[in-house]
């Protein structure tokens, strides 16, 4: 255990920006679980690949000479349509079905999608210079990469932009529609199938605007994809489905906590305590339920 | 054009698969000695597998086109069955037992990293098949007793001991202050022993000491405790990722520190990704193309370098050239054995002493090459933004003059 995030005053401060800016990034990429949960019951197990794989796009981009961060408006556009392609191959057959069956079917998907990756672009660890400079603060005691800030910015400007189309646009209140109920939105001649493949696409398409920040940020690998599930599936699960401020919330809340931890506990601990504390949030659920259970009794 | 690609390159590695199980092979078939080797060619470490492939085929080619290997008074060539390990000890160690048990192969060579030489050097031990190894550094190869086992590379230890002996030599022979953040796996953890004994041997002091997690892509954490505790020297090391994380971020973050230490610069491609920000990084080599170490079928590094770059397209990383080294070794070793006796091959292996174009070889006890010293290397960069490795140390193969300390970021 060591405290010095808490000793030095400047250390606490870049802690919590640090966090914030990541947890930004995590949030958009939750908010596609969250939405593809939502409407088609369906927990994508292969999302923190379709990530990397968005990473790649950016990557091979910036290899052949054009700037990583028009990755941002390519990656997603390709990601989309491989995000259609895997639902009509796989995910329409598992939509209507138990929970656990979509898990098992993602799982697959992801397995597949860390080989082909690891496959067609080799297992070296890589990633996409963007040249944006630092930004100093306090003295320069506090140092603030442009390219997290422009990863945050981005992600800000993406998920309003899909607030906005799903408030307005007409697939955007089929979607919706969907979610709230399936049957009567068939009913009321809404084609649910189309729905579904285009949320499973618009996921996909948020994924890859993720993994282009992510490889312009961080650094990609084909076998990195499984933190960024789990992250996602976590504040989903703290947010609750359908709840957009709350997943920014939790999204950056677990962005700064996944700072101090690391801090605190060390880096080697920084995933563990994520996974620490989605088993006692998961824990505290369960006691809050039983309890109203018992209410009802 | 991908998919078919793929498709195709999945079908032949089926039916190379299939063609090989099919054959039984014995040690030495006609005038064929049949080695094996277990190497992941997919999976996470299948880069490295790669150029360890590559190391081992080069030097097969080249020891049969000059003659090939010359027992008792017949001459026989070299041959390698390969099997994919996809970079899982598991399956290395069964696929160790199937070359041995069901291929016939007398004599192994050894596969990408430390772990997997872990997990395979029990099986070759079992069955007194002699291995030489040379992508396994990890100290813990070389203390369990092994009789078969033989490592023409240095051991992890003493990757980046010589770095902090460097960094207080600077210091006018004064104890240094040292940051040291290391991955937790069994390489990185013997190279972190190594740095604390050199601390402890020049009575230096450590400030930081992290650990970094097999998924790491982000150690600004350490980074920050570094910038307020300024330390002398800053030790990384954490594979190709660990390197390429820590450039982008102190980069990034305008981390100033005297003397930044790493392992797997080349492996990561540093200068290449980073370019001029990679620069003043010193780095751990097992070799470097322009030390000057001599043999008769690859001449020297330069001429190594050169042929490899011919024949397969990119610059030899060490990984490459120590594979092919073990290839020198297993010739050298059967020639003086004069004989295919696994005890006999495996008694001239122990008292093998001689110089390859990648170093003097010469085994301990345990196993390990003791007389091989390590580089350290400097990524250099010239005006226009292209950077070299130069080497550094020890000084009698320095190729260009250490610079220290490393100019303030305010300064470049």
């Amino acid at each position: 255990m060591d405290f010095m995030v808490f000793q030095y005053p400047m250390i606490t401060v870049q802690a919590c920006l640090d966090g914030l800016l990541l947890g930004i990034l995590f949030a958009l990429i939750a908010y596609g679980m969250a939405l593809q949960w939502g409407v088609m019951n369906i927990i994508n197990i292969a999302q923190g690949d379709l990530v990397i794989l968005g990473g790649y796009i950016a990557y091979f981009m910036y290899l052949y000479g054009i700037h990583p961060a028009w990755g941002v408006i390519v990656s997603p556009i390709i990601m989309y349509f491989i995000g259609v392609g895997i639902y009509k191959l796989v995910i329409n057959k598992v939509v209507d079905r138990d929970l656990f069956i979509s898990i098992l079917a993602t799982f697959g998907i992801s397995i597949l999608f860390m080989q082909l990756m690891n496959f067609a672009f080799g297992a070296d660890v890589v990633l996409a210079n963007s040249g944006y400079g630092t930004t100093m603060l306090f003295d320069n005691n506090v140092t603030l990469p442009n390219s997290k800030i422009f990863s945050a910015v981005i992600s800000i400007v993406f998920a309003i932009g899909l607030v906005i189309y799903m408030k307005k646009s007409k697939l955007g209140r089929a979607i919706r529609a969907t979610a709230q109920n399936s049957r009567a939105a068939k009913i009321l001649g809404v084609d649910t199938e189309k729905v579904y493949a285009a949320t499973f696409g618009i996921n996909a398409a948020l994924c890859g605007v993720a993994g282009a920040l992510i490889s312009i940020t961080f650094t990609i690998h084909p076998y990195m994809g499984l933190p960024y599930t789990i992250r996602s599936f976590m504040i989903v699960i703290v947010a609750g489905l359908g709840n957009l401020p709350g997943v920014a919330m939790s999204g950056m809340g677990l962005g700064v906590f996944e700072e101090f931890a690391d801090y605190i506990l060390g880096t080697e601990f920084r995933i563990g305590a994520v996974f620490l504390l989605l088993v006692l949030i998961l824990v505290y659920r369960r006691f809050k339920l039983s309890r109203k259970r018992e209410y009802l009794k | 054009m991908k998919i078919s690609k793929i498709i195709l390159s999945f079908i032949s590695a089926v039916a190379i698969l299939l063609s090989t199980s099919v054959t039984s092979f014995a040690k030495v078939v006609g005038d064929k000695i049949v080695l094996g080797a277990a190497i992941s060619l997919t999976g996470k470490y299948s880069s490295n597998g790669v150029h360890t492939q590559n190391g081992y085929n080069m030097a097969v080619d080249r020891i049969n086109s000059m003659g090939g290997v010359k027992v008792g008074g017949k001459t026989y060539k070299f041959e390698i069955i390969y099997y994919d390990d996809e970079s899982n000890p598991k399956r290395a160690a069964q696929l160790a037992e199937r070359l041995i048990s069901q291929d016939g192969v007398e004599f192994m060579l050894g596969p990408y990293s430390s772990g997997l030489t872990k997990a395979i050097a029990p099986v070759t031990e079992k069955y007194g098949v002699p291995m030489v190894e040379a992508n396994g550094a990890s100290r813990s190869l070389f203390t369990k007793g092994y009789k078969y086992l033989f490592a023409v590379l240095a051991p992890a230890n003493l990757y980046l001991d010589v770095a902090i002996d460097l960094a207080v030599e600077k210091n006018n022979g004064k104890p240094v202050t040292v940051a040291m953040a290391f991955e937790q796996d069994a390489f990185s953890q013997d190279v972190r022993l190594g740095v604390l004994d050199a601390i402890k041997r020049t009575g230096s002091k450590k400030v930081i000491d992290d650990k970094l997690p097999k998924e790491l892509n982000d150690m600004a954490a350490t980074l920050v405790k570094v910038k307020q505790m300024k330390p002398d020297v800053l030790v990384v090391s954490g594979h190709t990722k660990g390197a390429l994380t820590a450039i982008r971020q102190i980069a990034e973050m305008k981390v100033d520190v005297p003397m930044l230490a790493m392992t797997h610069c080349d492996a990561a491609k540093l200068s290449k990704q980073h370019g001029k920000n990679s620069q003043y990084a010193l780095c751990a080599s097992q070799w470097h193309k322009t030390l000057t170490y001599k043999d008769n079928f690859f001449k020297d590094g330069m001429k190594y370098a050169a042929d490899f770059e011919k024949e397969f397209g990119y610059d030899p990383p060490y990984q490459s050239a120590e594979s092919s080294a073990a290839l020198l070794v297993f010739k050298d070793a059967f020639e003086r054995a004069n004989s295919f006796d696994q005890k006999k091959v495996r008694d001239a292996l122990a008292a093998t002493n001689m110089q390859t174009f990648y170093g003097n070889i010469k085994f301990a006890e345990g196993g390990q090459n003791v007389d091989k010293p390590m580089v350290l290397f400097q990524v250099m960069c010239d005006g226009s933004g292209k950077c070299e490795n130069k080497v550094v140390a020890p000084t009698k193969w320095a190729s260009a003059k250490l610079i220290h300390p490393i100019p303030k970021w305010s300064e470049r």
